[in-house]
């Protein structure tokens, strides 16, 4: 083979290997992503198609709104914990619902707040708590300026932190 | 207006190092683009018009040795037939 | 039909036609971008949710956009120059892949500022954020199969067959965020119907979407001239055109 002919080969090859790579990752990641993933009810009845139930002890993402009033923060170091729900349209929570509970050790990214979707990943723990070591906030497709969100009774405070609170997170 | 001042401008509400670190990449990498793009145009043009120099440099040294040949061969002709 | 496109499938035409686009589509992207990122930056008002970092999305929407329909055109010209071998279509597509590959990068990185202090991660492997990384590998295995081959006609081909078979993540990225379970939201300009934002909101973005647009379209032009040229380097008025002075 002349070394043109090589050169030409190897990066067609290489560029072959490489998407077979990549989107054989993706494939995988996606799986993952999709079958970890549990709503509050379905860790604890099992999920709604497979009936698959979570174990103790087993790694999983969860995925659900804020209970309102169920955030509890430490006042000096970064721990919280909170209650999740199931996403149900239009938005409503009762007590009756099953919830799980989240701990976390971090800082919480700023669209935090009661009321918003949450996903997070962590270990499950006896009692429906969830021992979580990322927690990311979900956004809608809305956006709103501030001066019509007062109008419309919406607000919104990014979570704050104490010196006290980040220094005793070390 | 939305921002009182300069600084709280570069600040973006304590979102400044995200929403610059954005501009700045974008910025950047768009100028990286049209410098090449414009870069690469003009050296195509370039490498075009050496090589059709050369080219022409070629025919002329060609021209001139078979000119020079002729009139050699000439000379010679002519010799003879003085002979 | 064919009879009005036929003096464009000239090169000699083309690239006159390309030059005398050039300076109109780059001005008026200078314009519509200036205008379309002080009105973005200094006087858009803030989310209520996101505050002033809802800036980031007056570049991270319109080059995610771009980079979808960039490559969809990247993939047209293809077709054609694979199916009905116009060999300008495969100068157009090769000097579109490098754009689309720059705005593709400027959507991920913006994405990835803008989902650092929202979603509390620089990056997450959700279906969107994947897909859009993904049609950054296929611009750039396009790229070096372009520039892999000497012969331009066997590299344009190697190039069209990636640039077609990558087609499929186009709807795989516009649909993902409603068929997988993502981090990221879904679509607020492209909704049927009034956009998701208020117009003070909306108005700096369709300017800066048209301002990206019109750039895009005067970059195109100076890659497709030099591709043309490149590719007719033998003929007469390529080299009538490069020993003369004017551009």
């Amino acid at each position: 083979m002349n070394p043109r002919r090589k050169k030409r080969l190897t990066i067609v090859l290489s560029v072959l290997t490489g998407l077979g790579v990549v989107s054989g990752l993706v494939l995988y990641a996606l799986s993952q992503n999709i079958d970890l993933f549990y709503k509050p009810s379905e860790v604890h009845y099992g999920k709604e198609d497979t009936g698959l139930k979570a174990q103790i002890g087993q790694r999983l993402r969860v995925g659900g709104l804020v209970v309102p009033e169920s955030v509890v923060r430490d006042q000096d170091s970064l721990k919280v914990s909170f209650r999740l729900s199931d996403m149900k349209m239009p938005i409503s929570f009762s007590e009756d619902d099953p919830m799980i509970t989240i701990k976390y050790d971090g800082i919480l990214p700023d669209l935090f707040r009661e009321g918003q979707g949450i996903v997070a990943n962590g270990t499950l723990m006896d009692g429906f708590i969830i021992n979580a070591s990322e927690v990311l906030a979900k956004h809608d497709e809305n956006y709103m300026p501030k001066e019509l969100a007062d109008a419309a009774g919406e607000k919104h405070s990014k979570p704050s932190y104490s010196k006290e609170q980040l220094e005793g997170s070390y | 207006m939305q921002f009182d001042s300069f600084a709280s401008f570069l600040d973006m509400g304590g979102y400044g190092f995200y929403v610059w670190l954005s501009f700045g990449a974008s910025a950047a990498l768009i100028l990286l683009l049209i410098f090449s793009t414009l870069l690469s145009h003009k050296n195509a043009r370039a490498n075009i018009a050496r090589q059709v120099k050369r080219e022409q440099r070629l025919q002329q040294a060609q021209a001139q040795a078979e000119a020079e040949a002729e009139a050699e061969a000439q000379a010679s002709v002519s010799e003879s037939t003085s002979q | 039909m064919w009879k009005w496109l036929h003096p464009y499938a000239n090169p000699e035409v083309s690239y006159h036609f390309a030059g005398k686009l050039k300076p109109w589509l780059g001005w008026a992207s200078a314009l519509l971008l200036t205008v379309g990122l002080i009105w973005a930056l200094l006087f858009a008002p803030a989310d209520y949710q996101q505050g002033e970092s809802f800036r980031i999305f007056y570049i991270h929407v319109p080059s995610a956009i771009l980079s979808m329909s960039i490559y969809l055109a990247m993939a047209i010209a293809a077709l054609s120059s694979l199916v009905w071998q116009v060999r300008l279509a495969d100068a157009s597509a090769a000097a579109l892949a490098p754009i689309g590959a720059v705005f593709t990068a400027i959507a991920l990185l913006t994405g990835a500022a803008w989902g650092k202090p929202m979603w509390g991660t620089w990056w997450v492997w959700d279906a969107r954020l994947t897909s859009e990384l993904i049609l950054l590998f296929l611009y750039l295995g396009v790229i070096a199969l372009h520039n892999a081959f000497d012969d331009k006609q066997m590299a344009g081909k190697a190039a069209g067959i990636l640039a077609l078979v990558g087609v499929i993540n186009l709807p795989i990225i516009k649909y993902s965020v409603e068929w997988w379970n993502t981090l990221h939201q879904g679509a607020t300009v492209s909704k049927l119907g009034a956009p998701a934002m208020a117009s003070e909101m909306y108005w700096p973005f369709v300017l800066c979407f048209l301002g990206f647009g019109l750039l895009v379209g005067a970059v195109a032009c100076v890659r497709f001239q030099t591709e043309i040229i490149t590719r007719n380097k033998m003929r007469p008025w390529v080299r009538n055109l490069v020993t003369s002075e004017v551009n």
